[in-house]
């Protein structure tokens, strides 16, 4: 075996072992890496009333309700297996809103409501010109 | 392989190479520009806001794409010593960070009016920024390497140290690449995947002429840094002969 020869072996072992260290590592953090709990996890007994935490989902249609107050709303977070009635009162972001994904800081209530502190919009990977955002949904681009 | 490793040879390409790489890609990316802004409509929910995808895209591309042509540069140069691929490397590293800096800042940008929010520790922009911090340990190692410690390196290679780094940093591409796939996150999934394209063709086109324009730019930024490194080489040769002469 030539020198260069033992040096390609080393370096592919070398670098097979940085990958397989890389998957473990990635696939331990799995849950933990998560930027956001969905609401079916909620339902598995993933929150604790209370303690702060982050709720992630799509706005379910037609369930955005505004308070009395004018400030405060909720509305429900559902991810299609589950749904989560949410309560923020605040200013939402200009792309919240029904139908799309959004991501809530805040934490949970005895009653089973989530509480935000604060919420984010979250843009999905469609893009496209404006006249075909009126389309019907089953027309638009395949979801990814 | 090795037909190139002889720098003069290598000087005979880059040399006419270089303004054709820096001249057409600029126009690319001018053009890009001029389609990005003007010529698209803008995206039916976030408006306005979507065309910095145009930049925001390559620069992501380019910063991913760069780590990976400066960790083969490294395993070539572990493997085989091509004299070339340590200088290659090290030419890589300057313009991949400043891309990955160019697509921190536009996603930042970007994360204010549709997310609601300039910086989230989600696993995009997390492991996004460790590249970032990547790309600056390397150049620090490199120049390190080239100032002093145990000398001037022969022909501007890179030290094992820092070949090794490069190849371990690698790790990290996949992981920007499957963060938003592996974890849920704030930034969105895929939009351009093996399968096609979520992005509607009225919008996609003109990434396209950026995409290439800022590839090519980049391929420029590293063939005139590679002129440079081997100039330096060769002052530094010269320069180390004629100390010798006189203190003969």
């Amino acid at each position: 075996m030539k020198a260069k020869h033992q040096r390609l072996v080393l370096a592919l072992f070398a670098v097979a072992g940085i990958a397989g260290a890389g998957v473990l590592g990635a696939s331990a953090l799995r849950d933990e890496a998560a930027y956001f709990r969905t609401p079916v996890e909620i339902k598995g007994g993933k929150a604790v009333v209370g303690e702060p935490m982050r709720l992630g989902g799509m706005v379910a249609s037609g369930s955005i309700a505004r308070q009395s107050d004018g400030l405060t709303i909720r509305f429900v977070a559902t991810d299609g297996k589950a749904s989560v009635p949410v309560e923020y009162t605040g200013i939402v972001p200009d792309l919240f809103g029904e139908e799309s994904g959004m991501v809530a800081d805040g934490r949970m209530r005895a009653d089973g409501t989530f509480v935000a502190d604060r919420i984010l919009a979250k843009h999905d990977e469609r893009y496209m010109p404006p006249q075909m955002g009126d389309m019907p949904k089953n027309m638009k681009a395949p979801k990814a | 392989m090795h037909a190139y490793a002889n720098p003069t040879r290598f000087l005979a390409i880059a040399r006419p190479l270089t303004p054709w790489l820096l001249g057409v890609g600029l126009l690319l990316v001018l053009a890009g520009a001029w389609a990005g802004l003007t010529q698209v409509p803008g995206d039916y929910k976030q408006g306005e806001t979507a065309r910095i995808l145009y930049v925001h895209v390559p620069a992501a591309w380019l910063g991913m794409g760069g780590w990976t042509s400066l960790a083969l540069a490294g395993l070539i140069q572990l493997v085989w010593r091509h004299p070339l691929s340590g200088i290659a490397a090290r030419a890589i590293a300057v313009p991949g960070m400043l891309f990955t800096a160019l697509c921190l800042a536009t996603g930042s940008i970007w994360g204010k009016p549709t997310w609601g929010t300039w910086w989230e520790w989600d696993g995009r922009m997390t492991s996004m920024l460790v590249l970032l911090f990547l790309y600056a340990g390397f150049i620090a190692l490199t120049n390190g390497d080239a100032s002093g410690g145990g000398g001037q390196r022969q022909g501007g290679s890179l030290s094992r140290g820092a070949a090794i780094y490069a190849l371990v940093g690698a790790i990290n591409i996949p992981i920007i690449n499957r963060s938003v796939v592996w974890w849920n996150s704030l930034h969105q999934g895929p939009s351009i995947t093996l399968r096609g394209s979520s992005i509607d063709n009225a919008l996609l086109w003109p990434l396209g002429l950026t995409l290439l324009g800022f590839s090519l730019l980049f391929g420029a930024i590293v063939v005139m840094r590679m002129r440079r490194i081997i100039a330096d080489n060769r002052v530094g040769a010269r320069l180390r002969r004629l100390a010798d002469d006189e203190g003969n």
